[in-house]
């Protein structure tokens, strides 16, 4: 798994990147109340706010880690708010972006890397 | 992600309920709790008497409704109760000093609502003949003098219902005198970080991109920032003074300069504009445009969420640009320009259907004739005074998030001083309900962190200016001395504990739906 | 002064606590040039006499509606309000509170929203309703930018019956956003004339039923025709009591309905403040503008009442706001809910049926007036009709007769090329000698 500066994160399998929010991000949100994921087939270039994900009293944009095709996007989220709260790693993911530069993955922080940035905040 | 670091709980904790205190049927002394009218079971009652109609609607054939409504019906005194009860479960500016920063919540005088409901104002239909409306044109033009003396600008655009109406209105008129001078490029606007969320807001709905302009430390608009930004795209800033920190702008003068030598124009938010109405005249300062809160300085009433009245001031340059109607003089007496033709070709257009809320017109006029220019000098000069002394008698247990100098008619503190406490801004704001107060403005300006935004105004008597100090007075020492649990469990002693946000948010219930459909007719489509 | 509690002793105490040796120290950032060493060329103040007797004398000079026979209508009506509702919004905690922001000590006034937002969606038809917007033009406008949001296609075809002025602030509002309005000539049947100029590019069709002509009409077969090409159907009520005969617009296949409320609960006060109505359907929910209140616990787990879906509104989503909205109009909906109330089914119903009785009264009196023809086919309570001279001129001659005949089309849009059109409404304050008045009163100025 992969991070960026943002607080999302990357886990890739084959071409297709899935991508969410990491654990850090959804206990600073609170209690997540609703999820904008991306329209299928969406193109989107790295940086770009592709998703929304909101609490009561905030509305935070959510950008793309890697450029791509969005081949799925997560209904379990958009049904159920509350999964990004319970497992924001895992069953919380936004979409699933087929990738259009393997590469961009590689210029990521890995775990160990990103738990460092975390104390610098 | 855009972290936003306004996140805070939403959802508390289950508590149980104090029972030591519990009456046996569930009264609770002198407030009720209250069922919603779907639930009173007057499905066939009326309150009202009417004679029986005599003629039928056979003409309407299928345009006439065949399925029920779902509207209860009570008799009168059935309604007085329901709507007395609730009316309970409200704090409001008649119970106490209501210290909401940015709200002006200053005393509502009765007087304005008599006058409002003489028949000649309240009985009157927009569209009548305006022969038979003269002293309601005058009294728009009276209050259209003050409105232009008291501010030193030439014009007013009165028909914007609200402040943020009345932003959207000085933003068109913007883009047209852009327009029209064939500046029609020029699409940013700038707005400082503490702005209001209207201003970005508005100016996103009248298609402009939006750029933040830097704040110093002391609070104010980063002067060397706005000249960088400012540009040859630059249609507007949207500036607020005094600020949504409560501070007086000492570069206004120099902003509204650099502003106009760029070919931008000058908004100016007059939400403030209590600090200074009567001493200062934002025309002076090299303001453009400015809508004036009329339920805020000018004491019409907040209602529990509206109406309000935004009318906008104007300078020379944007006047041809207002929006219609407005009041003309003519030989035979005043009338109405409503349309954009003629001499008035060059006006935007219409904001909204009839002419603005003369209601508020009304009530506004009331109170500027009530307090005359002396007056309305002294309201300002007592709503400062009363901001500072609250200043200076909490800053000793509490952090103003700028302590250097005066502030003008509101003091903003931050959290700092709750640190290690365990008790947030919003916690200190949920025990301040328990004292007796309504909580100030919290978590804006959101430029300071954990902001308390308060804004006493000048009809507070210095008695209840020491009792509400007194009680944060105490509250803070106890919030340092570690009683952490008081803050967490407020308010005890409101009729509702802390709500659920979360849960609205997420399975939103936004009307009674019938959980037994036999008792109701089945009131709403499907879902 | 009266409404200032602080003597100079409490200043003098105060700025000693301050320490500042003037009030003049606590301006020493407003700069030189720009304070006012003297007061305004403005009067001094006045006592409640003095102002009551100038505020007297100002509405003195206006004809009140209720002095006379009195027909006008074009989008505010004069309805009887029972005195209990003024009497209940008058109370400190209704009309001295703000917003609802701390739901625990804000129960009254959230409850009523709830039950307002509930009343509406009833009324129209609909699944949701918001908390009220400042009136129903701008709630027209509001609606045509949510169509947009949500079909994000930028056309919008307003109908010939649609009222001028909401024509206008839409077009104000549009402009604004880039969009494209085609705003079809006045025409006073002919809603369904949107349906010609419906194309792939349309977001939403807006008709008025009963229209500024008093037209009312069946808009099913619009609805299908709008929803077959992808568009969004928004119906315009002006009339609210309306509401209490006719098919709602969600029967009749609205996605987005608007209404001016001010018929129930609220005076006419010369245009303002009024109470904009705003329903849709329940999947467009996330792209309403305006507050929202909905139900929800309490930590001991009792029923209450909370703003919600605030992130699509100004204080959060700033420029990204649904709309740029921050007050509704409290009061005024709070007026109309609580004379709902007091209607009830039984009683909204009945005073449909007057207001329709005599609208009915009305037509039969006008069809003896020599010269003059009636325009409107089915109607609630008003009436356009055709007179053989400028209508703004009948008006004039009908008042000098004491009876205040209606509005000229003209007034509202004076390049409709509709000038001989005069709109004429009758409710439940219109009486029978009222409408004989008329009758004389047009028979004898197109006499001359």
């Amino acid at each position: 798994m992969r991070f960026t500066k943002d607080h999302e994160w990357v886990e890739v399998a084959g071409e297709v990147a899935t991508v969410g929010i990491t654990a850090y991000a959804a206990e600073q949100l609170g209690d997540v109340v609703f999820v904008e994921t991306p329209d299928v087939g969406r193109q989107v270039k790295a940086g770009d706010s592709f998703a929304v994900v909101e609490s009561v009293k905030a509305a935070s944009d959510v950008y793309a880690p890697v450029s791509g095709e969005v081949v799925e996007s997560n209904g379990e989220v958009a049904d159920a708010p509350e999964t990004v709260n319970a497992s924001p790693e895992a069953a919380g993911w936004f979409a699933k972006i087929k990738l259009a530069n393997p590469a961009e993955v590689d210029a990521l922080m890995d775990r160990p890397a990103y738990e460092a940035f975390l104390q610098t905040l | 992600m855009s972290m936003q670091t306004v996140g805070r709980p939403t959802r508390p904790e289950a508590v149980a309920a104090d029972a030591s205190a519990a009456s046996l049927s569930g009264g609770h002394g002198l407030q009720q709790d209250e069922p919603l009218i779907f639930e009173l079971g007057g499905w066939e009652k009326t309150g009202v008497d009417l004679p029986a109609p005599d003629a039928d609607a056979s003409d309407l054939g299928d345009l006439a409704r065949t399925t029920p409504i779902g509207l209860p019906g009570l008799s009168e005194p059935e309604t007085v109760r329901h709507y007395v009860r609730l009316s309970q479960k409200n704090h409001a500016i008649d119970l106490a000093l209501y210290p909401l920063g940015s709200c002006t919540m200053k005393h509502n005088p009765r007087l304005n609502e008599k006058v409002a409901r003489l028949a000649g104002f309240a009985d009157l239909h927009p569209l009548q003949p305006v022969s038979t409306t003269q002293g309601a044109l005058e009294l728009m033009d009276r209050l259209a003098h003050w409105l232009k003396t008291l501010t030193g600008l030439p014009a007013v655009a009165l028909p914007p219902k609200a402040g943020a109406h009345g932003e959207l209105c000085g933003l068109l008129a913007i883009r047209a005198a852009h327009e029209a001078a064939g500046h029609g490029h020029r699409r940013q606007v700038l707005v400082p970080s503490s702005a209001h969320g209207t201003n970005p807001a508005t100016a996103a709905f009248v298609g402009y991109s939006v750029t933040e302009i830097a704040q110093t430390a002391d609070g104010r608009v980063d002067l060397a920032d706005l000249a960088a930004k400012l540009g040859p795209e630059v249609a507007a800033i949207m500036v607020t003074n005094p600020n949504t920190c409560g501070l007086f702008e000492r570069d206004i003068i120099e902003i509204a300069r650099l502003t106009h030598q760029a070919g931008a124009y000058f908004y100016c938010d007059g939400a403030n504009f209590n600090a200074i109405v009567g001493r200062v005249r934002p025309g002076d300062l090299g303001v453009d445009a400015m809508h004036i809160n009329l339920h805020k300085t000018f004491s019409t009433p907040h209602g529990g969420g509206g109406p309000g009245a935004g009318p906008v001031v104007m300078s020379q340059a944007l006047a041809p640009f207002a929006p219609a109607p407005w009041v003309t003089h003519g030989p035979d007496g005043l009338s109405l320009t409503e349309e954009a033709v003629g001499e008035a070709v060059q006006a935007f257009g219409r904001m909204c259907a009839f002419h603005g809320q003369m209601g508020m017109f009304v009530r506004a006029y009331a109170y500027m004739r009530s307090h005359g220019a002396d007056g309305l000098r002294q309201v300002a000069e007592d709503a400062v005074l009363n901001a500072n002394y609250v200043k200076a008698r909490l800053s000793g247990e509490m952090s103003a998030a700028f302590p250097d100098g005066p502030c003008m008619h509101e003091a903003l503190f931050d959290d700092a001083w709750l640190e290690g406490t365990g008790v947030t801004t919003l916690d200190f704001a949920k025990a301040m309900i328990d004292e007796g107060f309504h909580p100030m403005t919290m978590y804006f300006p959101l430029v300071v962190h954990g902001a308390m935004l308060i804004e006493p105004t000048e009809t507070e008597s210095k008695a209840e200016l020491d009792r509400f100090c007194e009680a944060l007075l105490q509250l803070a020492r106890a919030a340092k001395a570690g009683e952490a649990e008081r803050f967490k469990a407020a308010p005890r002693l409101a009729p509702l504990r802390r709500l659920d946000e979360t849960l609205a948010a997420r399975k939103p219930r936004l009307t009674w739906r019938p959980d037994a459909p036999t008792v109701a007719p089945t009131p709403l489509a499907a879902e | 002064m009266r409404y200032l509690p602080l003597t100079p002793a409490d200043r003098a105490e105060m700025l000693a606590v301050i320490e500042a040796p003037d009030i003049d120290a606590l301006f020493k950032d407003v700069p030189a040039a720009a304070r006012a060493k003297d007061l305004f060329d403005l009067p001094l103040h006045a006592g409640e006499l003095e102002v009551e007797r100038e505020l007297s004398a100002l509405a003195g000079r206006n004809r009140a509606a209720g002095a006379g026979p009195f027909f006008c209508g074009a989008g505010a009506y004069r309805h009887h309000v029972p005195a209990t509702v003024d009497h209940i919004i008058q109370r400190s905690e209704f009309l001295t509170s703000y917003t609802p922001y701390q739901p625990e000590i804000a129960q009254g006034t959230l409850q009523v929203l709830f039950e307002f937002q509930t009343q509406v969606a009833a009324l129209t038809g609909l699944e949701v309703a918001n908390a009220s917007m400042y009136d129903g033009s701008t709630a027209c406008a509001e609606a045509v930018m949510m169509a947009q949001r949500v079909t994000r296609r930028e056309k919008a075809i307003l109908s010939g019956g649609l009222h001028p002025h909401y024509a206008a602030t839409t077009q104000t509002i549009a402009h604004a956003e880039g969009m494209e309005i085609v705003r079809l000539p006045a025409a006073v049947d002919a809603e369904a004339a949107v349906l010609d100029v419906l194309d792939a590019e349309t977001a939403c069709v807006v008709v008025q039923t009963p229209n500024v002509f008093g037209v009312a009409t069946d808009v099913t077969r619009i609805a299908e025709a709008a929803h077959a090409a992808g568009a969004l159907l928004i119906v315009v009520t002006t009339e609210a009591v309306s509401f209490g005969l006719l098919k709602s617009p969600g029967e009749m296949g609205a996605d987005i309905a608007v209404a001016e409320g001010q018929s129930i609960g609220n005076s006419l006060n010369f245009g303002g403040p009024y109470v904009g109505l705003f329903a849709a359907r329940e999947k467009l929910l996330r792209q309403m503008p305006g507050r929202l209140c909905g139900e929800t616990v309490d930590a001991e787990g009792r029923r209450g009442f909370v703003l919600t879906l605030s992130t699509r509104e100004q204080h959060i989503r700033r420029e990204k706001a649904t709309s740029n909205i921050c007050t509704n109009s409290g009061l005024c909906a709070l007026a109309f809910s609580i004379h709902l109330s007091l209607l009830g089914e039984a009683g909204l119903r009945q005073l449909a049926e007057l207001n329709h009785a005599r609208a009915r009264e009305l037509k039969t009196a006008l069809t003896a007036v020599p010269g003059l023809e009636v325009l409107t086919p089915r109607f609630f309570n008003e009436i356009a009709v055709r007179l053989p001279r400028p209508a703004a001129e009948v008006v004039e001659a009908c008042l000098a007769d004491g009876v205040v005949a209606g509005v000229p089309f003209s007034r509202l849009n004076p390049a409709g090329g509709m000038d001989e059109v005069l709109l004429i409404a009758a409710t439940e304050t219109t009486t029978i000698q009222d409408i004989a008045a008329l009758a004389r009163a047009l028979t004898r100025s197109l006499g001359r």
